[in-house]
C-alpha cells in the first residue's frame, strides 16, 4: 500500500511516542484537528491529551515551553504551523534553544525537534511558502535537516527525535502527498550523510527537500539530451556533508545547486564556497545556482515562474557543459 | 514549608545575611571591575535585595526560579555559592557554566535555577515549560519567574501569562519594578499604569508589593506559591523597588536626579529598613545584626580570593559543547 510523506512522518511520530514516553507533541491545531497537513492525525486519540496537545497561537511561547520541558527530561516535538510562523519564535530558537547547551558546557541538553512545513508550490503566498533554512543553518547549535522522500520523512524524523541536539526539521509541504511503496518502518542512511539519488558523470546537481523530485525529473529529461546528471540529496543542511559534495564534484567536474530559497546568502552560496575551497582543480565550470529570486515569495499566479523547475535546471546544465 | 520565615528570628537572620551577601557580592564586582579584573558589563541589583531574598526564601526546596539580566541576587537567594558565581563572572573554569555564561547567564539547572538571561522577557516562556514538566512528572514544585518592568512590554510576557493561565500552571510571575527600563521610566512605558493590573487580562488578581520590604515580599510570594502548589494556577506579583546603580556600566544616570537616588537610598533602603524593624520589634539584637553583616563580608572575601585563583579556559574548549556528544 502506498504511503505518502505526510503519512510516513505521522508514522514516525507515532512510533517515537510509543517507544519513548518522554516524547511530547504540541502546537497550533495539532491535537483534535491533527494539524493543517494532517501530519499529527490521530496521535492525540492514541497518546492522550497530556502528550499531544493544542497550544494558543503563541509561537515564541511554544518554543519557550519546549525548552523548559527539555531542560527537565522531555523530548518535545513542537510544530510551527507554517514556515512564516517561525519568525515570532526566532528569538527563542536562536537565543536560547541553540545556545543553552553550549553555555552550560553540555550539562543542559535540549533534544527539541521543531517540525516546520516549509517551501512553496501550494499557491499559499508569502508567510505560508517561505524557505527559512539559511537562518537556522547559520546558527551554531542547531541541526537542520529536510527529507526529500517519504522514506527519509520516516527515518530522519525518528533520528531527529532521538538526537540530543535541537533539530529544525523542515518538511517540504508540496511533497507531503508524494508516495512510496516502501513499507514503514524503514531505516535510511544517517541524516548527516548526503545521498546520491541518481549517479551521473557530467554534472552534479545538489538539492534538498522539495527540490529533490524536481532535480530527478531534470536528470531524467537531461538523459534524453544525452547528458548524465548526478543528483545529490543533501538531507542535512547543518552540518553539511562536505565530503560527499566534494566527492561528487571530483567525479563530474561541474556543479549546480538547486533550492527554492532566495539566492542571496542561501545554502547554494555555502555549497559553492566549499566546492571552490576543496575541489577547485576539479572544476570544469563555475558552480551555478537555480534558486528562488531575491524577492519576497510571489503570489500564486507567479509561483511557477519563481520556483526553480526542470527547464531552469536544464538551462544551467547546458551552460555548465558549454565551458 | 518556606525555606525561611523572616518574621521568625532564625529566618530573619538568614534573610538579613543573604541580603548583605548579595550587596557585598555586587560591591565586590564593582571593585573587581574598577581594578580591571572583570571584563564586559554587568547589571547590579544593589537596592533591590529584598525582592530576591523575600521571594526565594518563600519557596520550598525543589522549587525553580528563572532570572533576568540583573540576576546575581536571585541566584544567591536561591542558594547559589558565591565562589563559582565570581568564577563565572571572571570567566574561569570553575564557574557555574565554566565561564561560558558570565554575569548574564549564571544557571544551575540541577538546583532548579534555569538561569539568568540576556534577553528581556526571554526566560518567561521557559518558566512555563518548566512548570509544565513538573506537572507532567507529578511534582508539586512551583516556578518563580523573575522579570523586570521593561519585560512587561515584550510579547513573551503576554504569551507566557496566557499560556500559564490557560493551562493553570504553577508559575509565580514576579515583576521586579525598579522603575526604569535602562533609561526609560516605567510609568512612561507601561500603559494602564501598572504591571500588576495586566493580570486582569488573564484572570489573575495581580498584586502590588512593597519590594523594599523583605517581609511583604515573602508573604506575597508565599501566598501565591501556596495557591499555585495547590493547583490554583499562576500569579502575577509586582514588587516596587529601586536600583541605586546605573542600568549597566555604560549608564551615566542622565534620566534621573541624584536627589531621587539619595531619597531611596537614605529613606527606603531595604537592608536598613529591615534592620531597624528587627531592632525595634526586638527580634534580633545589635550583635546578631552586626554578625550577619560580618558573615556576609567574610563569605564574599573568601569567595573572591578563591575565584581569582581558579584556572582560565583555553581556546580548545570553544567547540566542545556546541553540539551534544554521544
Amino acid at each position: 500500500m502506498a504511503v505518502t510523506m505526510a503519512q510516513a512522518i505521522n508514522q514516525a511520530l507515532a512510533d517515537a511516542m510509543a517507544k519513548d514516553e518522554r516524547v511530547l507533541i504540541f502546537g497550533e491545531d495539532v491535537g483534535k484537528l491533527g494539524g493543517v497537513f494532517r501530519v499529527t492525525d490521530g496521535l492525540q486519540a492514541t497518546y492522550g491529551e497530556d502528550r499531544v496537545f493544542d497550544t494558543p497561537l503563541a509561537e515564541s511561547g511554544i518554543i519557550g515551553t519546549a525548552i523548559g520541558l527539555a531542560m527537565y527530561g522531555y523530548r518535545p516535538v513542537p510544530e510551527m504551523q507554517f514556515d512564516g510562523f517561525t519568525y515570532p519564535a526566532f528569538e527563542q530558537i536562536v537565543s536560547h534553544l541553540a545556545k543553552m547547551p553550549n553555555r552550560s558546557r553540555g550539562t543542559v541538553k535540549l533534544p527539541v525537534t521543531i517540525r516546520i512545513p516549509f517551501g512553496g508550490g501550494i499557491g499559499a503566498v508569502e508567510h505560508h511558502s517561505e524557505s527559512p533554512e539559511a537562518y537556522w543553518a547559520h546558527t551554531a547549535g542547531l541541526k537542520v535537516m529536510t527529507p526529500g522522500t517519504p522514506e527519509d520523512g520516516y527515518s530522519m524524523m525518528r533520528e531527529a527525535i532521538e538526537m540530543d541536539d535541537p533539530v529544525v526539521f523542515l518538511e517540504p509541504k508540496r511533497r507531503y502527498w508524494m508516495k512510496t511503496d516502501a513499507a514503514m518502518p524503514v531505516t535510511t542512511e544517517p541524516a548527516r550523510d548526503a545521498v546520491v539519488r541518481r549517479a551521473g558523470t557530467d554534472v552534479s546537481v545538489f538539492c534538498y527537500g522539495p527540490m529533490v523530485r524536481t532535480a530527478l525529473d531534470a536528470a531524467e529529461a537531461a538523459a534524453d539530451e544525452g547528458w548524465s546528471i548526478e543528483v545529490v540529496d543533501l538531507r542535512s543542511l547543518s552540518p553539511l556533508d562536505t565530503d560527499a559534495i566534494v566527492a561528487s564534484v571530483e567525479r563530474t567536474g561541474r556543479a549546480i545547486v538547486v533550492h527554492e530559497a532566495a539566492r542571496n546568502l542561501g545554502i547554494g552560496a555555502e555549497v559553492a564556497a566549499r566546492i571552490q575551497e576543496r575541489a577547485f582543480y576539479h572544476l570544469e565550470a563555475p558552480v551555478l545556482r537555480a534558486t528562488g529570486f531575491d524577492t519576497p515569495y510571489p503570489p500564486a499566479k507567479l509561483e511557477e515562474f519563481w520556483l526553480p523547475d526542470v527547464d531552469r535546471i536544464l538551462d544551467l546544465v547546458e551552460r555548465a557543459l558549454a565551458y | 514549608m518556606p525555606r525561611h520565615d523572616p518574621t521568625e528570628p532564625s529566618g530573619a537572620l538568614e534573610a538579613l545575611t543573604t541580603m548583605w551577601t548579595i550587596r557585598r557580592f555586587e560591591e565586590a564586582l564593582e571593585d573587581l571591575y574598577s581594578r580591571g579584573m572583570l571584563h564586559g558589563t554587568n547589571h547590579l541589583s544593589i537596592g533591590q535585595e529584598a525582592v530576591a531574598v523575600g521571594a526565594c526564601g518563600a519557596l520550598e526546596d525543589g522549587d525553580f526560579i528563572t532570572s533576568t539580566h540583573r540576576g546575581h541576587g536571585h541566584s544567591i537567594a536561591h542558594g547559589a555559592d558565591p565562589e563559582p558565581m565570581f568564577a563565572e563572572l571572571l570567566g574561569r573554569e570553575t564557574g557555574y557554566c565554566g565561564g561560558r555564561g558570565g554575569s548574564m547567564h549564571i544557571a544551575d539547572v540541577g538546583s532548579g535555577n534555569l538561569g539568568a538571561n540576556g534577553i528581556v522577557a526571554g526566560s518567561m516562556t521557559l518558566a512555563v515549560g518548566a512548570a509544565l514538566s513538573q506537572r507532567l512528572l507529578g511534582s508539586s514544585a512551583v516556578v518563580l519567574c523573575f522579570f523586570g518592568d521593561g519585560a512587561a512590554n515584550e510579547g513573551s510576557f503576554h504569551e507566557a501569562l496566557n499560556l500559564a493561565a490557560v493551562w493553570e500552571l504553577p508559575v509565580v510571575f514576579l515583576c521586579e519594578n525598579n522603575q526604569y527600563g535602562m533609561s526609560m521610566a516605567s510609568d512612561l512605558s507601561t500603559a494602564g499604569g501598572s504591571v500588576a493590573g495586566r493580570g486582569a487580562a488573564y484572570g489573575l488578581e495581580g498584586v502590588r508589593l512593597d519590594g523594599n520590604d523583605v517581609i511583604a515580599v515573602a508573604e506575597g510570594v508565599a501566598t501565591a506559591a501556596a495557591a499555585a502548589r495547590e493547583g490554583r494556577g499562576p500569579a502575577l506579583l509586582e514588587a516596587i523597588t529601586y536600583r541605586y546603580r546605573g542600568h549597566s556600566k555604560s549608564d551615566r544616570n542622565l534620566y534621573r536626579t541624584q536627589d531621587e537616588i539619595e531619597e531611596w537610598r537614605t529613606e527606603r533602603d531595604p537592608i536598613a529598613r529591615f534592620e531597624a524593624r528587627l531592632l525595634e520589634e526586638g527580634r534580633l539584637d545589635r550583635e546578631a545584626i552586626d554578625g550577619a553583616r560580618q558573615t556576609a563580608r567574610e563569605r564574599i572575601r573568601d569567595a573572591v580570593k578563591a575565584a581569582v585563583q581558579a584556572p582560565e579556559p583555553t581556546v580548545d574548549v570553544l567547540e566542545e559543547a556546541v553540539y551534544a556528544r554521544r
